[in-house]
């Protein structure tokens, strides 16, 4: 047997008997995630231990080096890990923007001192982190941000306002984008630091969103002292001074892997066909809307098609690296296949989904989803955006 | 499986690029074209492509083939489909050797692979009969007659029937057209008794041939597989076409764009180069994004035609769909965006265009892949 054959069987024997029941459900969506953090309630006792198994082996986060609480996986055993929780219907243990964003900017900008302070309670799910980036002012033209940050010597002061920060209000700490220099050019004087959401000063606001929930704040800093280190040697900023920009645009190639990830949904559950052939019916074996049937098999089509690319992308990525620019193809086209892939289920649904309240929807909760997926093509940088950086990096357009 | 090619099948792609390009660029069709070339392809140059293993790229070593399964022969495909050359290696080499590697008995594997491999015969896939792609639709009667068989019928849309040596016919033993049992595979003479055929020029300026069978006899042993069990046989040698196509097609996509966006950096128009405007930049990202999809597709099922040869037929459906609907796509926004030189004969990426609308078309266009899936699916 080679070694990752080994592993594969010492996987399968570790999850089986380390899995509860309970999580094998295979149950996704955002109302089943465990997300962690100091005011996390968990949903039950399996949840938690789950997590705690996890996270002691260094699996919630595998890829990670153990030093820093993961796994220390290689990229194959990243996969045959995945594969492995998938056969068993698996929940994730833990999901986070600690994870998926902050900790890989960390891994590649931060000190090892701040690897060391700030990793290991990511992946235990002790902390939970949220992302400052845009402004009432500065959304597609993210380094055109103003929230303030002045050095007075012994600390950092903040003033300023960021907005749609995801579930700022649950959050334990943030890490921010501060303009640290008023007089140099847009992109540069940026820089990249971390607050703790206790401090006084900081406050947040929900939004009600189209979909009646409010997964995103106002977050407010008014006259925050951060001190300019969080633990001896551990740095309050990432990266270097004024070079935030760089640490940005990482960090949201993470961010874009992650949300272009969501689009993946159709093997998931059930496909839209087979959702459709249940709920419309058949005529002589084909679903009796043909021209709604045309709609999902070329959505099917496409949404195959995609995750072959995810697939194939992070194939040929170098082992540790993200995708580089294609974050930004991926983005765009899992993000615009998302949205698709709801309207044909609110089209299969037809009026019975319509119902905002009540028992029968579950209180509308498809038509809430299928309007949260219309943030999917603005979060993270919208699809126009995207398809800019498609044009400047990958196809080198004059001017673009 | 890692869903890359590997260091091999890279290698592959490198040497095949570097020889098309010198010997078959798309200059080459165009010459075949303008001097109305009766074989439509170079001879001369398909002996050196044998000799270089493409031919027997799906032949095993024992009858003389290079052996590099359907991932290498998609790789050459894919090459094909940037230079635009005209071979018979998708009838032959493609369809021909995966026939006779599959399920072809013995006899004749030892005495047809080796002349494959060798680049000394030509093949060719009798299927469709009507405008539109459909095995099961099969009418050609094939009677029994004493210890053999009598074949008559039309066929349509055979690649490079017009030099095939030799014929592999779906012709219907039992059943009515429409249903899947029934069918039988016969290997037959070109020059057979009865058989009447008629060379079609296509769009693409490469060639194709109209058959008409009239009373031509067949024995036991012309036939390949089982007698009125062959459809799922023949279904197996289209996946491997349509897989074949697919590649092709994502290779004409690939380089029907480069062009593309190389003249977006060239041409100047209020004062600027035209690939400097968002409309255009943001159509290029779109199709750029949609390539990706199609060779995504396309790699997974040549991967799986080598790993799992009987169950690719969804996948070799995904490929040839997606990559068919990618390669139109590609080719309609190239001529757009060349704007009137894209409209010239002069200018290539016309050829792009009307290789593409044969390839969609053959062995089932996005449409009839698209409801294959979905009925695959139970919907």
């Amino acid at each position: 047997m080679s070694d990752l054959e080994v592993f594969r069987e010492e996987t399968k024997a570790w999850l089986e008997e380390n899995c509860p029941k309970e999580m094998r459900d295979g149950a996704g969506g955002e109302e089943n995630i465990c997300w962690g953090g100091i005011n996390w309630t968990f949903q039950s006792e399996a949840q938690k231990i789950w997590l705690e198994r996890m996270a002691a082996k260094g699996w919630s986060v595998p890829a990670w080096p153990k030093e820093y609480g993961g796994g220390g996986l290689s990229k194959e055993e990243v996969k045959i890990l995945k594969a492995e929780m998938r056969a068993i219907g698996a929940r994730s243990p833990l999901e986070s923007f600690g994870i998926w964003m902050l900790g890989p900017a960390l891994l590649k900008y931060g000190t090892h001192e701040q690897k060391l302070h700030f990793l290991p309670p990511i992946t235990r799910g002790e902390i939970r982190w949220c992302q400052g980036y845009s402004e009432p002012n500065a959304g597609s033209d993210l380094a055109s941000l103003q929230c303030k940050c002045e050095d007075t010597g012994d600390h950092w002061l903040l003033n300023g306002q960021k907005i749609w920060t995801s579930y700022a209000d649950e959050s334990d700490w943030i890490f921010v984008l501060v303009r640290t220099d008023q007089t140099a050019t847009k992109h540069n004087g940026i820089s990249f630091i971390l607050v703790d959401m206790a401090a006084e000063g900081v406050s947040t606001k929900p939004i009600k969103l189209i979909s009646g929930k409010s997964p995103f704040c106002e977050t407010f800093f008014d006259d925050v002292k951060v001190s300019k280190e969080h633990g001896p040697g551990v740095n309050a900023v990432v990266g270097d001074l004024n070079r935030g920009w760089d640490v940005a645009k990482y960090l949201l190639t993470h961010e874009r892997e992650m949300i272009s990830a969501g689009g993946g949904g159709l093997l998931g559950g059930r496909g839209l066909g087979e959702v459709a052939a249940a709920e419309i019916g058949l005529e002589n074996g084909k679903l009796a809307d043909p021209m709604l049937r045309a709609k999902i098999a070329q959505a099917e089509i496409d949404g195959w098609a995609f995750l072959l690319t995810l697939e194939r992308m992070k194939d040929e990525a170098k082992a540790g690296q993200g995708v580089g620019a294609n974050s930004s193809m991926l983005k765009y086209y899992g993000t615009e296949f998302n949205k698709r892939r709801f309207e044909l289920m609110m089209d299969t649904g037809g009026s019975d989904e319509l119902e905002w309240e009540g028992e029968r929807t579950k209180d509308g909760k498809l038509a809430k989803n299928w309007l949260r997926t219309k943030a999917n093509s603005i979060e993270g940088g919208t699809s126009e955006v995207q398809l800019n950086i498609i044009a400047k990096r990958i196809l080198a357009l004059p001017g673009a | 499986m890692p869903l890359v090619l590997t260091e091999e099948q890279e290698m592959l792609r490198d040497s095949a690029r570097g020889f098309l390009d010198e010997k078959a660029p798309v200059s080459a069709l165009r010459k075949l074209r303008d001097n109305n070339d009766d074989t439509g392809f170079s001879r001369d140059l398909w002996k050196e492509m044998a000799e270089m293993g493409w031919a027997g790229i799906l032949v095993e070593e024992e009858f003389g083939g290079a052996d590099f399964g359907f991932v290498g022969a998609g790789v050459i495909a894919e090459e094909m489909g940037r230079s635009l050359t005209a071979s018979p290696f998708l009838s032959t080499s493609v369809l021909a050797a995966t026939a006779l590697r599959k399920i072809a008995s013995d006899a004749h594997k030892q005495e047809y692979l080796p002349k494959i491999a060798g680049g000394e015969m030509i093949f060719a896939l009798a299927v469709d009969e009507t405008r539109k792609h459909g095995p099961a639709k099969t009418a050609m009667k094939a009677e029994k007659s004493g210890n053999g068989f009598k074949l008559s019928g039309d066929k349509t849309f055979v690649a490079d029937g017009h030099v095939a040596d030799k014929i592999i016919v779906a012709a219907r033993s039992a059943g009515a057209p429409g249903e899947q049992d029934g069918l039988t595979l016969f290997l037959v003479d070109a020059q057979a008794k009865g058989i009447a055929r008629e060379r079609t020029q296509m769009v693409d300026s490469r060639n194709a041939a109209r058959f008409n069978f009239n009373g031509v006899e067949a024995t036991g042993d012309d036939v390949i597989g089982e007698v009125d069990g062959g459809y799922m046989a023949l279904e197996g040698v289209l996946n491997a076409g349509r897989a074949g196509l697919a590649a092709e097609m994502s290779g004409s996509a690939q380089q029907a764009f480069k062009i593309t966006a190389d003249y977006l950096k060239e041409r100047k128009q209020f004062g600027a180069e035209i690939g400097s405007f968002q409309a255009l930049q943001h159509r290029a990202a779109h199709l750029y994004s949609e390539i990706e999809l199609a060779k995504s597709a396309v790699l997974k099922a040549l991967q799986d035609l080598d790993a799992f040869y009987g169950m690719a037929g969804p996948i070799c459906s995904l490929a040839k769909a997606k990559a068919g609907e990618v390669a139109k796509l590609a080719s309609q926004e190239a001529v757009q965006m060349h704007g009137g030189i894209g409209m010239t004969d002069e200018y290539d990426i016309g050829f792009y265009m009307k290789r593409i609308r044969v390839a969609q078309e053959m062995f089932g266009d996005p449409a009839f892949h698209a409801d294959r899936l979905a009925q695959m699916r139970g919907y």
